[in-house]
C-alpha cells in the first residue's frame, strides 16, 4: 500500500520541469535511472544503434524522414513524442520488425555494431535476435510459464541447461519469486504486470545486445509499471534498451537519453532534439522540446 | 407498447423456430431408437448381413466405415492444414488469393455425389484403384478437405498478429513462427474442425455408391483390395427392402452411427478443451 501511495504521488506531481528542482522526494526524479544504474557518459560506452538519415515510407506516404540518432550501450533511451509521430515505426525499424508490415520500407542506414541492417544478403531473422522486442500489450504466448521463456532459446537451438536458463531468465526478469511455482501454468493465466515481465524474460533469454520496448507500461497499472521501471534500470547493466513512450513521467524517470520526435507539416515525423534526459526536461534547447515536456502540447 | 409487442413476438417467433427443431429431433430419434433397439445386441456388431434377420449384422460395415474414416483423417489433416497454412499465413491478400478462398467455400457446398463421379473417373478409373476402401477414403478427402481447409484458415486467422510478432521478435523464422506460435494457437479450432468433417464422411452414402460400395458384404473389408461397405450403405440395402423386420435393422443400424457420431462430436469437445487449456484471448 505505501509503494502505491507514494507512485501516485508521483503520477500526480506538477510537471516535470517544475518537480526538477525538488530532487529526491516522493516526486518525479529526474534520470533516476542514471543514479541507480551509474551509467557511463555515451562516448566512453559506445554506440549500439546507430541511424543514418533513416526515412520510412508507408506506400507513398512518408511517415519518418531523414533521422539521425545513436544509441549508446547499456544506456536507457526514451523515445518520446505526440501520438502519429513515428516513434513506433522508428522502434520497428531498428529491428526490422516493420518489414512485416505490406508496402513498409525505410531508406538510409541503420547500423547495429557497425553493420548496416538494411544492406544485401542480411537476414531480418538473425537480427531480430540481437535485437529483441518488447510490445505495447504483453503478448505471451498461450503455452506454460517455463515454455514462454525457454520458446526463444529452442528455435534458436540452444544447447544448455533449459531449466537452469529459465529460471535465470525469470530471476533477471523480477519475476521468478511470483510464477516458481507456477511454471507449467498458462503464461496468459499471470497478471498483467507479470505477463508483460514474462515477455521481458522471454526476451532476455535470447540473450539480445539490444532490447526495444514499444510502450511497454501502457496498458498496465501504476503500480506495474514502477516494477518495468525498476527491471529496465537493473537490465541495463547488461543491455541497451531503447524505449517508446507517451508517458513523459516514465522518460523522465527511466531513461538516461531522450530523443523527442514531432511531426512536420507533411505528417512525417523527425527528430527535434536528442540529449540527455535531465537536459531535455529542464533545459531543452528547442522551444517544440520545450512546449512537449512542459505539457503545453502533445 | 408497440415496440414491447413486436418485441415478445420476435422472441416467441424464435422460440416457436426452435421448438420445432429439438421436436423434428426427437421424434426422429425416438422413432429410430424404438424401432432399432430392439436388434441392437453384442450379435449385431460382431456378425454380417444376412438373409436371416436374426442373425444378421453390421460388423463388415462397421469396420468398412472404421477403415475409411482413418485413412480420411490420416489424408485430409495433413494437406487440409498444409493447404490452410499457405492461405492464410504464405500467400498476401492478393485478389488470386481471395479467388482461390472464394473457390474453396463453394466446394464445401457442391453435392456430395459429384465427388462420386469425380472419385470414379479418377481413382477407381485412371488411378486404378479400383473399387476399394483407399477409393472410397480418397474420395471421401477430397469430399471433406474445403471443410478442413476452411475451418483452419478460420482458426489460423483467429490468432492474435501480437502472437506471430512475439515469435518474430525472438528470432524466428517464418516457419518457426508458423510451427511453433500460430499452429499451437490454432490446434483447438483445426481439430475441431477436421474431426466434425471426419463425422460428416462416416455418414456419407452418395458418393461411395458411386465408388462402388457393395450393399451385401460379409467379409472384412481390405484397405487395397476387394470390396467393402460402410454403414450408411448398409442402412440403405436394409431401409429399401419390403420386409418390416430389415426396417428395424436399418434403424439399429442408425443407432450405431448416431453413436458414432455423437462419439466424434464429445471427441472434438475434449481435444478441443484439452488443446486451448493455456489459450486466454
Amino acid at each position: 500500500m505505501v509503494e502505491e501511495n507514494s507512485l501516485n504521488t508521483q503520477l500526480s506531481e506538477a510537471p516535470v520541469h517544475e518537480s526538477s528542482t525538488r530532487g529526491a522526494g516522493p516526486s518525479i526524479r529526474i534520470s533516476a535511472a542514471s543514479e541507480r544504474g551509474a551509467t557511463q557518459p555515451a562516448a566512453e560506452t559506445g554506440t549500439v544503434v546507430e541511424l543514418k538519415d533513416v526515412s520510412c515510407f508507408y506506400g507513398s506516404f512518408r511517415a519518418v524522414r531523414n533521422v539521425d540518432i545513436k544509441v549508446a550501450r547499456q544506456r536507457i533511451t526514451a523515445l518520446i513524442g505526440p501520438s502519429g509521430c513515428g516513434k513506433s515505426t522508428l522502434l520497428r525499424t531498428m529491428n526490422r520488425m516493420n518489414d512485416l508490415v505490406p508496402s513498409y520500407r525505410a531508406e538510409g542506414t541503420v547500423l547495429l555494431d557497425g553493420q548496416d541492417l538494411f544492406a544485401r544478403g542480411v537476414d531480418p531473422v538473425a537480427i531480430r535476435r540481437r535485437v529483441g522486442m518488447v510490445f505495447q500489450k504483453p503478448n505471451p504466448f498461450p503455452k506454460t510459464v517455463w515454455e514462454n521463456v525457454a520458446f526463444g532459446p529452442k528455435i534458436n537451438g540452444y544447447k544448455g541447461d533449459l531449466d537452469e536458463l529459465v529460471e535465470r531468465s525469470l530471476r533477471r526478469a523480477a519475476l521468478w519469486d511470483d510464477v516458481k511455482d507456477k511454471l507449467q501454468q498458462s503464461g496468459m493465466a499471470l497478471s498483467g504486470g507479470q505477463q508483460q515481465r514474462l515477455c521481458i524474460a522471454r526476451t532476455i533469454a535470447v540473450d539480445p545486445e539490444v532490447i526495444l520496448m514499444d510502450e511497454p507500461c501502457s496498458a498496465l497499472d501504476p503500480r506495474s509499471t514502477l516494477q518495468i521501471e525498476e527491471l529496465m534500470a537493473e537490465l541495463k547493466k547488461d543491455y541497451t534498451i531503447v524505449i517508446v513512450t507517451h508517458n513523459m513521467q516514465q522518460a523522465a524517470r527511466a531513461s538516461d537519453t531522450t530523443i523527442f520526435m514531432t511531426m512536420g507539416e507533411d505528417r512525417a515525423g523527425y527528430v527535434v532534439e536528442e540529449g540527455e534526459t535531465v537536459e531535455i526536461f529542464t533545459n531543452p534547447r528547442n522551444q517544440l522540446t520545450e512546449d512537449y515536456v512542459s505539457g503545453r502540447f502533445g | 407498447m408497440r415496440r414491447r409487442l413486436s418485441g415478445t413476438l420476435f422472441y416467441g417467433a424464435c422460440l416457436a423456430a426452435i421448438g420445432l427443431l429439438l421436436l423434428t429431433l426427437i421424434l426422429l430419434l425416438w422413432d429410430v431408437f424404438s424401432q432399432g433397439l430392439p436388434w441392437l445386441d453384442t450379435g449385431f456388431l460382431t456378425r454380417g448381413p444376412s438373409r436371416k434377420v436374426e442373425i444378421a449384422g453390421i460388423f463388415p460395415a462397421l469396420i468398412g466405415s472404421f477403415e475409411i474414416s482413418i485413412l480420411v483423417g490420416i489424408m485430409a489433416f495433413p494437406t487440409g492444414v498444409a493447404a490452410a497454412v499457405y492461405l492464410a499465413e504464405y500467400t498476401g491478400s492478393s485478389r488470386l488469393t481471395s479467388i482461390l478462398r472464394t473457390n474453396i467455400s463453394n466446394l464445401s457446398g457442391v453435392p456430395s455425389v459429384i465427388y462420386g463421379i469425380l472419385g470414379l473417373a479418377l481413382f477407381v478409373r485412371i488411378a486404378g484403384f479400383g473399387f476399394t476402401v483407399i477409393s472410397a477414403a480418397l474420395t471421401l478427402t477430397l469430399l471433406i478437405l474445403p471443410v478442413v481447409i476452411i475451418a483452419s484458415i478460420e482458426a489460423i486467422k483467429a490468432v492474435p498478429d501480437a502472437q506471430r510478432e512475439g515469435a518474430y521478435a525472438l528470432g524466428a523464422s517464418r516457419w518457426q513462427m508458423v510451427r511453433q506460435a500460430v499452429l499451437p494457437a490454432a490446434a483447438p479450432g483445426i481439430m475441431t474442425g477436421i474431426i466434425l468433417a471426419m463425422a460428416r464422411a462416416i455418414g456419407e452414402t452418395a458418393p461411395l455408391i458411386l465408388v462402388g460400395a457393395f450393399t451385401f458384404v460379409t467379409f472384412i473389408p481390405q484397405p487395397f483390395s476387394g470390396g467393402y461397405t460402410v454403414l450408411p450403405i448398409q442402412v440403405y440395402d436394409w431401409a429399401t427392402r419390403p420386409q418390416a423386420d430389415f426396417h428395424g435393422l436399418a434403424a439399429a443400424a442408425i443407432v450405431v452411427i448416431l453413436v458414432l457420431m455423437l462419439a466424434l462430436n464429445a471427441l472434438a469437445l475434449v481435444v478441443r478443451a484439452r488443446l486451448s487449456r493455456h489459450i486466454q484471448w
